[in-house]
């Protein structure tokens, strides 16, 4: 048996150098013990030595934290560990079920406990030399390791942080460690007693008084180094009384006249009539999940018209038609197509976007035929009737559908001019999502899109 | 006389607890070693806890409770008989450095009431949180209500101050909207959201990110009432899904409605039982991290209700035996995440740990403390739970779940 000295507050590195004294000697865990600088030990100290060593990444970041424990055996439980690593173990680090991985574990969640606690609960007390002061008591040997964060922070102050292990020191450069000093007589700070205390007091909320969940997260070891916590017992006490029932508020003499005045606007006419009236509608059940109405968009007197079939994700949030994915393929051919978008009017059959939530995306579902019989009712007719286009292109099989008032196959009529049932001349082509989507052929699909658009021009231009 | 900023706090700050949301996690990493004050870590830090459980994080307040627009649910609807006030830019400004020196807050959460406009009111709280930037060098956390209604570009621009912008909906459905909150409107609140997505995506479009580094990094959230008015847990958690899938928000927070402070008469008398609102909160925790789907959570609601004596992952594997016992050594990730009492954590640590070695009920014990839930739902090397189609389970389980835990 062996006896390996470190004291009280070792840090990891310390803990590697004596881990390295005892691993040259091949000594087993059992074979050593870690004991305080200056305890009586009737154990050989290990004689010096150092090996080699080389441990995975995970241990070193264990090693660090499970060493700012407070508890006695956490050097031995690192030693045992780093032993089996390098006895035929290792992917011991990877077994959380393990008992001294488990253990070590816990130890190096207690600290990073620690450590967040003490960012959250020190409290700086402005001093008279312009200065900021705390005292704060940690559970484990964790000044070094939680101070970096407060220089970080508090940068242009500085600040003095005083704890029964040391006394970190800010000086606005540079961070210093000192030995401990005795606790302050008496903190003091205006705000800190004043408007602290006071938003304390008033954000806690009496209708939900729950002092287990307030303790479990701040425990009240801390309690009397945190200037609010006096404000506890009053509020506890008194959150039943501030909650007894009361009348109803009657209304102060204002509040008629401070009603929101609606803006005068003046009356619109036709389409952009239309479009108005589009934004509250309520005809199918859509409108509930979608953001908005996105209606057609492009000259009132255009002569040629565009209608797809609904709008996608992007068009809901900006709220125009063809302004996501499939807008940019749209773009690309009526470019190609040597077709001016400008002079286009794009619409779609159903005027929101049906969607099923999948987590944070929204996956398009197809529009069903009540849903575009009853839009293309309320609007694509009324929108065509304002235009008087005379030329309908309707993109793939629900355009095709609202504008025919049955179901079409697109490849029975795809590219050819028809007449619809109001007497409009048009044609019938594929949707540009539908390009999108293709795995194969898709620039000999893409061409075919072309050349209908071109042709859909030129029909309408003769 | 004049009021007091004391006097001012107490009325602001009353005004502004029933905002549950507080978040200070997810801005961009900061800190002041290059000048100015604040940081921000990422992780978020709760600097006290008061005795409602709750914790402070953000000095959360509203710059004025002076408000046109009449939310029956809302203290500071104009037809309420509430102290007004109105803080000055500069006064929260102040308020928010001295408190954030002394390390009692991770910045400021503001919002208002529509005191003129609701661009009026949109530019009042960039104001501020413009000062604390550019004027104070404040590198610390700011989340920002943005205003439905407001224009885009001052919508915009709070982006680029803040960390987190949120706007309420408070309400799920438009009907409830109409009676409750007549001046609002769902489809401006939902533009308002879709706007802000859209801002945040330009943002982190890689050509932009040098020219734009940090548009409200943390994302934006939202909250809704609880018992307000009669809507469903169904019909809560359904609008949470499409509102998630939507737009992009971080969170979705319930607060359930209580009738004290200034109540009014057009709401129910009683208060909304906090679990209701727990079990939302662990609803919207199955949809957003244990991959359930909105239908399975609606599979475990009885009549569009969350029970209120289990919680929803519990009901749904009792409804689902079927589906269990799952093993440990094993079975997929996704489906342990099912089990009642193993969380995320634990689902991982198992995973790594099953690689070297078959797990026994032991060693799930040391990673979870759910496990007189589990051990019903799993087997492990040694270990096959008996009576799964037992149907005294469900009473044994949630009747005496101290009991259970000691195992």
């Amino acid at each position: 048996m062996h006896a390996l000295r470190l004291p009280p507050d070792a840090d990891d590195a310390a803990f590697r150098d004596a881990a390295r004294r005892a691993l040259a000697h091949d000594l087993k865990p059992a074979d050593i013990a870690f004991v305080a600088h200056g305890s009586g030990f009737l154990f050989d100290e290990v004689p010096p030595g150092r090996a080699d060593l080389t441990v995975p990444r995970g241990f070193v970041a264990l090693m660090r934290d499970a060493a700012c424990h407070r508890a006695e055996d956490r050097f031995a439980l690192l030693y045992e560990v780093l032993w089996r690593l390098k006895h035929g173990e290792p992917g011991l680090l990877e077994r959380a079920t393990d008992p001294a991985i488990a253990k070590l574990s816990l130890y190096a969640k207690a600290v990073h406990r620690d450590i967040h606690k003490m960012h959250a609960f020190v409290r700086f007390h402005a001093q008279e030399d312009g200065g900021y002061l705390a005292w704060f008591e940690p559970d484990h040997f964790i000044l070094k390791r939680a101070a970096p964060f407060f220089a970080e922070r508090f940068a242009n102050m500085r600040w003095i942080i005083a704890t029964p292990i040391g006394t970190a020191i800010w000086d606005s450069e540079r961070l210093v460690f000192a030995p401990p000093r005795p606790k302050p007589e008496r903190l003091e700070d205006g705000v800190l007693d004043g408007l602290w205390r006071t938003y304390y007091r008033t954000i806690f909320n009496p209708a939900r008084l729950k002092t287990g969940a307030m303790t479990k997260e701040m425990p009240r070891r801390y309690w009397k180094n945190m200037p609010e916590t006096a404000e506890i017992a009053t509020l506890t006490r008194n959150a039943q009384h501030r909650l007894t029932a009361r009348d109803p508020d009657t209304a102060p003499r204002y509040a008629d006249k401070a009603k929101p005045r609606a803006k005068p606007e003046l009356p619109k006419l036709g389409l952009a009539r239309l479009r108005e009236e589009a934004e509250h509608c309520t005809a199918c059940p859509l409108y509930k999940h979608a953001t908005q109405t996105v209606f057609g968009e492009g000259p009132a007197n255009a002569k040629f018209v565009l209608v797809g079939e609904q709008p996608g994700d992007q068009e809901d949030l900006a709220g125009e038609p063809f302004v996501g994915p499939a807008g940019q393929v749209l773009d690309r051919a009526l470019e190609e197509a040597g077709i001016d978008r400008k002079t286009v009017y794009v619409t779609n059959a159903v005027k929101h976007f049906k969607f099923a939530p999948r987590g944070k995306r929204r996956i398009h579902s197809k529009p069903n035929a009540g849903e575009i019989k009853v839009c293309v009712g309320q609007w694509l007719k009324r929108e065509l009737a304002a235009i008087e286009p005379d030329f309908v292109v309707a993109m793939g099989a629900s355009a095709a559908q609202g504008l025919m008032g049955k179901s079409v196959t697109i490849g029975a009529v795809r590219g050819r001019e028809i007449a619809w049932p109001d007497g409009r001349r048009g044609l019938v082509t594929v949707h540009p999502s539908y390009l999108l989507r293709l795995q194969d052929n898709r620039e000999e699909e893409y061409e075919k899109f072309v050349s209908d658009l071109k042709r859909a021009a030129r029909l309408a231009a003769g | 006389m004049p009021m007091s900023l004391m006097q001012k706090l107490e009325i602001l700050a009353d005004a502004a607890k029933y905002d549950a949301s507080c978040a200070s996690s997810g801005g961009t990493k900061r800190d002041a070693k290059g000048g100015g004050i604040g940081s921000v870590t990422g992780a978020g830090i709760c600097h006290a806890y008061t005795p409602d459980g709750r914790c402070v994080s953000l000095l959360k307040i509203l710059l004025t409770n002076f408000c046109i627009y009449d939310c029956a649910y809302c203290v500071s609807r104009r037809s309420s008989n509430v102290r007004r006030a109105r803080f000055s830019v500069d006064e929260v400004v102040r308020l928010t450095l001295d408190l954030y020196r002394r390390n009692c807050i991770e910045g400021l959460f503001l919002s208002s009431g529509i005191a003129r406009s609701e661009d009026a009111t949109m530019e009042d709280l960039v104001r501020v949180a413009k000062s604390l930037r550019r004027e104070h060098g404040f590198r610390g956390y700011i989340h920002l209500k943005t205003i439905p209604g407001a224009s885009d570009a001052l919508i915009a621009e709070a982006g680029l101050y803040a960390d987190r912008l949120s706007m309420n909906i408070e309400l799920p459905s438009e009907r409830a909207l109409k009676d409750f909150a007549p001046e609002k409107s769902l489809a401006a609140i939902k533009r308002g959201m879709a706007r802000t997505r859209a801002n945040i995506e330009e943002a982190a479009e890689p050509a932009r990110r040098a020219a734009k580094p940090n548009y409200a990094a943390a994302g934006q959230s939202t909250q809704m009432i609880v018992g307000a008015d009669g809507a469903s847990d169904a019909a809560i958690i359904g609008a949470s899904a499409d509102l998630y899938a939507s737009y992009a928000l971080k969170r979705v927070y319930y607060s359930a409605f209580s009738p004290n402070g200034h109540p009014s008469a057009a709401l129910p008398h009683v208060a909304t039982p906090l679990l209701r609102e727990h079990r939302l909160y662990q609803s919207d925790w199955l949809l957003r991290v244990y991959g359930f789907a909105l239908e399975e959570v609606e599979d475990a609601m009885q009549d569009g209700m969350l029970d209120l004596s289990m919680d929803p992952k519990l009901a749904w594997a009792l409804k689902h035996r079927e589906r269990f016992p799952v093993d440990v050594n094993r079975a997929p990730r996704e489906m342990l995440m099912r089990v009642p009492g193993l969380g995320t954590r634990a689902v991982d640590k198992l995973v790594a740990s099953r690689r070297s070695g078959r797990l026994r009920l032991a060693d799930v014990a040391r990673l979870t403390r759910g496990l007189g839930r589990a051990r019903n739902f799993l087997t492990a090397a040694d270990w096959t739970p008996k009576r799964l189609d037992d149907a005294h389970l469900e009473s044994r389980l949630v009747k005496q779940p101290a009991q259970l835990a000691l195992f």
